[in-house]
């Protein structure tokens, strides 16, 4: 769905979603580099399991939560992709200690 | 100006009004329930959520026994409010801990409960091996394995437990609707005159006039009561609270200063400030209840915040709650505690059978404003 405008361009970013490697370029946010890979659902919500992807790209919204490095709960558009990032979407809620 | 009739009048929408007034209405009381708005200081909305009996009554015996009884009809009373209402309450009943990160504060908290539990041996209904049991580290972490080392050991009830306090409210107003009961916000009460054996109630919409009348106003009763011959003091207390992230179950139960909700969110919470009507938040006691958490469970350290609010407890003089009539004005009532989840079942239950009948009886002895009327020392 989502595709990157021609004229942007960098340095190639590994990462892995899901434990599936993939590329971003430097200067994406997590959610971009998820966006641009074809991954628009990045989480089920904590109540009733519905599929949730990034809605506001800016913060407000808490609906693009991923689990980064171990960590989850992560809001995927405001965090940089870095190189070797494992980002896994999250199925409901956090678990405590993740 | 409307002008406007009903059997009973309760005053105040709240968790105390709407359980006494859900009571009335099911016993086939003609009943309106006056509140104010949106902007009420409303400690149904912010409370913690308990149905707490540990340390409960310490001075005063039918305070332990009123709130035990209420722990103990409270299934009763929510399966019967939810088949009303049909909103879910999320009762959890397992019981409930008070977790210590301290030897000395873990000691003091036995004793106190062990004399709670001398003042009341032998009175109906209390058992007769104690209410409440002492428990190490070691054996808590059976039903906790994630505390840290600096627990120490907790007390635990049995009776303790745990709801969805904003279903509960919710789920009283849907059920007083569905019974008969009218609701009327932004009433809020100006005036009350008594007459010849009725009550005028002007509010700012317009005016009500009823034979019967409860207060339950929460920190407005203290005003409400002088009205009709009644001396309620009552003064607002502060709790701030926070809530985290929802995160998978891992509380099972109940503990005093902290619990996980029905959707995941943990409640952290149990501060006492006195600052009046002052409902701001200190960022001061919310660091020291986040610290209190994470000494608990260390993991927690690591889980966002989410939302933090405070509210104000409806404190009387003593702690205890008032149940009374006006002798000046009969058929005013006064309904007015801290404790309106954990009294909830108490008050729709037993108090609303008791004002339907015009008569509080022996039980709500205890909890009469006569125990106020005593000369200051001087």
């Amino acid at each position: 769905m989502f595709q990157r405008l021609p004229d942007i361009s960098g340095t190639t970013v590994h990462f892995s979603i899901d434990g599936k490697p993939t590329t971003g370029i430097e200067g994406d946010s997590v959610a971009a580099a998820l966006l641009v890979a074809g991954h628009n659902a990045f989480r089920t919500t904590a109540v009733s399991g519905a599929e949730r992807g990034p809605y506001c790209l800016m913060g407000a919204c808490h609906d693009c939560y991923v689990e980064i490095d171990g960590t989850a709960n992560q809001q995927a558009c405001r965090i940089r992709l870095r190189d070797g990032m494992s980002v896994l979407t999250q199925h409901g809620k956090r678990d405590l200690g993740r | 100006m409307r002008s406007d009739k009903a059997n009973t009048v309760v005053i105040g929408g709240g968790l105390v009004g709407m359980a006494t007034a859900y009571g009335l209405v099911r016993d086939g009381v003609d009943v309106a329930v006056l509140d104010e708005g949106d902007l009420a200081y409303r400690a149904s909305r912010g409370n913690f959520a308990l149905i707490w009996v540990q340390g409960k009554g310490a001075g005063l015996p039918p305070y332990t026994m009123w709130t035990r009884q209420s722990a103990t009809i409270w299934p009763e009373f929510a399966r019967e409010l939810e088949d009303v209402s049909g909103v879910e309450l999320h009762l959890s009943q397992p019981g409930g801990f008070n977790i210590s990160l301290d030897e000395g504060a873990l000691g003091r908290r036995a004793a106190m409960l062990q004399r709670i539990d001398d003042a009341c041996r032998g009175l109906p209904g209390f058992p007769a091996e104690g209410s409440f049991s002492v428990i190490d580290a070691n054996e808590l972490r059976k039903y906790f394995p994630e505390i840290g080392p600096e627990v120490v050991g907790a007390t635990f009830n049995p009776l303790d437990r745990h709801v969805n306090s904003l279903l509960l409210f919710r789920a009283l107003h849907i059920a007083f609707k569905k019974l008969g009961g009218r609701y009327l916000p932004n009433h809020k009460t100006a005036t009350i005159t008594p007459g010849n054996a009725s009550f005028d109630i002007a509010t700012e919409k317009g005016s009500v006039s009823a034979s019967s009348l409860v207060l339950a106003a929460g920190i407005d009763n203290g005003r409400l009561g002088k009205m009709v011959g009644l001396n309620v003091p009552v003064r607002p207390q502060r709790g701030q609270i926070l809530v985290t992230e929802k995160m998978k179950p891992f509380l099972r139960h109940p503990i005093q200063t902290l619990r996980q909700t029905n959707e995941g969110g943990l409640q952290i919470g149990d501060s006492v400030e006195e600052v009046g009507h002052d409902l701001g938040l200190r960022l001061g006691v919310l660091s020291v209840l986040a610290r209190r958490a994470v000494g608990i469970f260390p993991h927690l350290k690591n889980v966002n915040v989410v939302r933090s609010w405070s509210a104000l407890r409806v404190m009387t003089q003593d702690g205890y709650p008032i149940y009374d009539e006006s002798r000046d004005h009969p058929g005013a009532f006064v309904c007015t505690c801290h404790s309106g989840v954990t009294l909830a079942a108490m008050h729709a239950n037993v108090v609303a059978p008791m004002i339907k009948l015009r008569r509080l009886d022996d039980a709500c002895g205890a909890f009469s404003t006569q125990r106020f009327h005593v000369p200051a020392a001087a």
